[in-house]
């Protein structure tokens, strides 16, 4: 008998029950919950007057629409304010622990799972957001839900599930120093369009993954819903129990080495068969940035912006003559020499502290370019508390960036940080999709060093060019 | 959720690929915590054009969406689904969509049918030489038809989504029937409780 991948695993060791003909129905160690996707089933299970199985294992933050202004503004927005409130009183009313605006452990939710170590090997992690997927890096199963299956998961700690295809994506080879977590995964997003992952749960393996920080995992398995993949696995080794060794939702002393030992079996057997496999070669991979109005849309930084003439299927040119026009690009145009109005340094993708150290030191000693405006969201509090303790804050600041509060903030434009229609955003979070930032908005997606590089130069630059 | 069984409706052909879940309902109404009244902000980025499609008279009361492929990717968000289901809309035709929609839309009773491009081509182009045809869906026998022209399609859903459209069952109901099973299975399990993580302000002892 053939050995098991990571995801076999993971699903077979959490299945409650597998009806003959039904989906089977999966046992959730983790349910995560934020103020955008949850109130309405909150509210049906009032209707239907069902409590909240587990709140032993479910965890909220307020994370979406937060404000990212200093703690002593009001927030103005009576909508969102609205939302926050109806989080709390829900979390209150089912006996959730849950951490709002301006609490010590407060943040974007797929930051302070594991900076927290509640996400761990070997769990079910869901919440009602797609870039749930980020857990994964841990060797844990994670995947976004939509909000009836919020209810369902908050009713029975279960979710009726069909297994999915099984695809292995391997980097393979080192890297060359510039090319960051984030430029792999936009290569590996590139690759696969943004449909080819859909039905597979990618395990991204090589020694270009191994090599990489648990954040920078992060940052990969936070991207996988971008090729149209649930869920992204890396699998434990050294560097994940590293990781968590101290933090607070880890066992502590010997407790810690048990589970450990445990969660060392969390990997794909080396027999193990995927129903699809896809090298990509690490050294010949570049910093990328996005041109277009879907993660696909990748260039290389040095490249220039395509043209639809080089595009055989006639669908596919129609869609990148929408997009260039969207975007407002010309076919040819050097990338270097495009200017940007926005520099966004946040999200789920790359707001943890090993991205905002990287983009300090590519600003440390220079200016923001005249007329960008450039901001930096820390993903967690306790993300900007370290930072302020290494004086990253006072080096974006002095370099003439904004350092604001932590949540979501404009990668998705539900508080009051969005784009203007027509403005140009180099930004570190995941999707580049028309408005997504603020109506007219254009995105670039890119590396916080690339981010901080640009809002520098205030065109798209590398790191190199600042410092030449 | 309420049984369906035969969608019979005019098509409205939207014409466009990857239309993302951000289109279909943008942001910032997500931020409301009532579940009905998203209609109004179903592709609102675009509704402000005159000449998109949904603003054309002779398609306005149309139930069926003709879709691009890839339609509902990007966020899980199923406010996507509760505005299309808001707006009229009862099923969605198209070459392929986002998973997580997909998804949604069978725990809310919108019907997604999935043919190929060259079907839904097809189509679009029926809809458009005469916007007043019925299409008919039917989710019991699994086809598509348009009886004035003559046109028939088979389509595919998975055997539990059907029956769930076709019975109108609460999908938490039908996991509660599972409850022994469940406890049982808790019984074993390692799952880390967070009680003895973080105390009752939320921070960790």
């Amino acid at each position: 008998m053939p050995g098991k991948t990571l995801y076999e695993k993971l699903w077979e060791s959490h299945v409650v029950v597998a009806p003959e003909g039904e989906p089977t129905l999966l046992y959730i160690d983790l349910h995560l919950v934020h103020e955008v996707t949850s109130p309405q089933a909150f509210d049906g299970l009032r209707l239907n007057h069902r409590g909240v199985r587990r709140p032993d294992l479910t965890l909220a933050t307020a994370d979406h629409n937060v404000p990212t202004e200093p703690l002593s503004t009001p927030i103005s927005d009576p909508i969102s304010k609205r939302q926050l409130e109806a989080l709390d009183e829900n979390c209150k009313e089912f006996g959730i622990t849950v951490f709002p605006r301006g609490h010590e452990n407060q943040g974007i939710v797929h930051v302070i799972g594991p900076e927290l170590g509640v996400t761990q090997p070997g769990m079910t992690i869901v919440c009602g957001d797609s870039h749930t997927s980020t857990h994964g890096a841990l060797g844990s199963l994670a995947f976004g839900i939509g909000t009836s299956e919020v209810e369902h998961v908050l009713a029975t700690q279960t979710l009726p599930q069909q297994k999915a295809k099984t695809m292995s994506v391997s980097v393979e080879g080192t890297p060359p120093t510039d090319v960051s977590a984030k430029d792999i995964v936009l290569a590996i997003v590139g690759r696969l369009g943004t449909g080819g992952g859909a039905g597979y749960v990618i395990e991204y393996r090589g020694d270009a993954i191994r090599a990489l920080s648990m954040e920078g995992r992060m940052t990969v398995c936070n991207m996988s819903i971008e090729a149209g993949a649930r869920a992204g696995l890396v699998a434990v080794d050294e560097t994940t129990i590293d990781y968590l060794r101290g933090r607070p939702g880890v066992p502590q002393g010997d407790e810690f080495d048990d589970a450990a030992a445990r969660w060392r079996s969390f990997v794909s057997d080396d027999d193990a068969h995927f129903d699809l496999e896809i090298t990509l070669d690490a050294t010949e991979l570049v910093p990328f940035v996005t041109w277009g109005t879907n993660p696909a849309q990748v260039v290389a930084l040095d490249g220039v912006v395509p043209s639809p003439e080089d595009v055989h299927d006639s669908d596919e040119r129609n869609t990148v003559q929408r997009a260039l026009d969207y975007m407002d690009l010309t076919p040819g145009t050097p990338l270097r020499s495009i200017p940007v109005d926005v520099v966004f340094i946040g999200s789920c993708t790359n707001s943890r502290i090993e991205d905002l150290r990287a983009a300090a030191s590519v600003v440390k000693g220079s200016r923001v370019s005249d007329g960008v405006r450039a901001l930096v969201v820390p993903g967690s509090r306790r993300v900007k508390t370290q930072a302020e303790s290494e004086g990253l804050d006072q080096v974006f600041l002095d370099a003439g960036f904004e350092w604001r509060e932590p949540g979501c903030s404009m990668c998705l434009g539900m508080n009051p940080d969005i784009l203007t229609p027509g403005q140009r955003c180099a930004s570190t979070s995941n999707r580049n999709f028309e408005g997504r930032q603020g109506r007219g908005g254009r995105t670039h997606l890119v590396s916080p060093v690339v981010a901080a590089a640009t809002a520098i130069k205030g065109r798209f630059a590398s790191p190199e060019e600042v410092s030449a | 959720m309420k049984p369906v069984h035969v969608i019979e409706g005019r098509g409205v052909p939207l014409e466009r690929s990857d239309v993302d879940t951000d289109q279909i309902i943008p942001s910032d109404w997500l931020k409301r915590v009532e579940r009905t009244g998203f209609g109004r902000g179903l592709f609102s980025e675009w509704r402000d054009d005159t000449t998109f499609v949904l603003n054309q008279p002779q398609y306005a009361g149309a139930s069926i969406l003709l879709a691009g492929p890839r339609f509902g990717t990007g966020s899980s968000r199923e406010h996507a689904v509760w505005a299309l289901m808001d707006y009229g809309f009862e099923a969605v035709i198209a070459p392929s969509f986002g998973d997580i929609f997909r998804n949604n839309s069978s725990k809310q009773g919108l019907v997604t049918v999935q043919l190929s491009l060259k079907d839904v081509e097809d189509l679009n182009q029926l809809v458009k030489d005469d916007p007043s045809r019925l299409i008919v869906v039917d989710v019991e026998r699994l086809s598509v038809e348009v009886p004035d022209a003559d046109w028939h399609r088979a389509f595919v859903l998975d055997p539990m989504t059907r029956e769930r459209l076709l019975g109108g069952w609460d999908d938490i109901g039908i996991s509660l029937r599972r409850e022994d099973a469940i406890t049982r299975y808790e019984a074993t399990s390692v799952a880390p409780s967070l009680v003895g993580v973080f105390d009752r302000e939320g921070r960790a002892r």
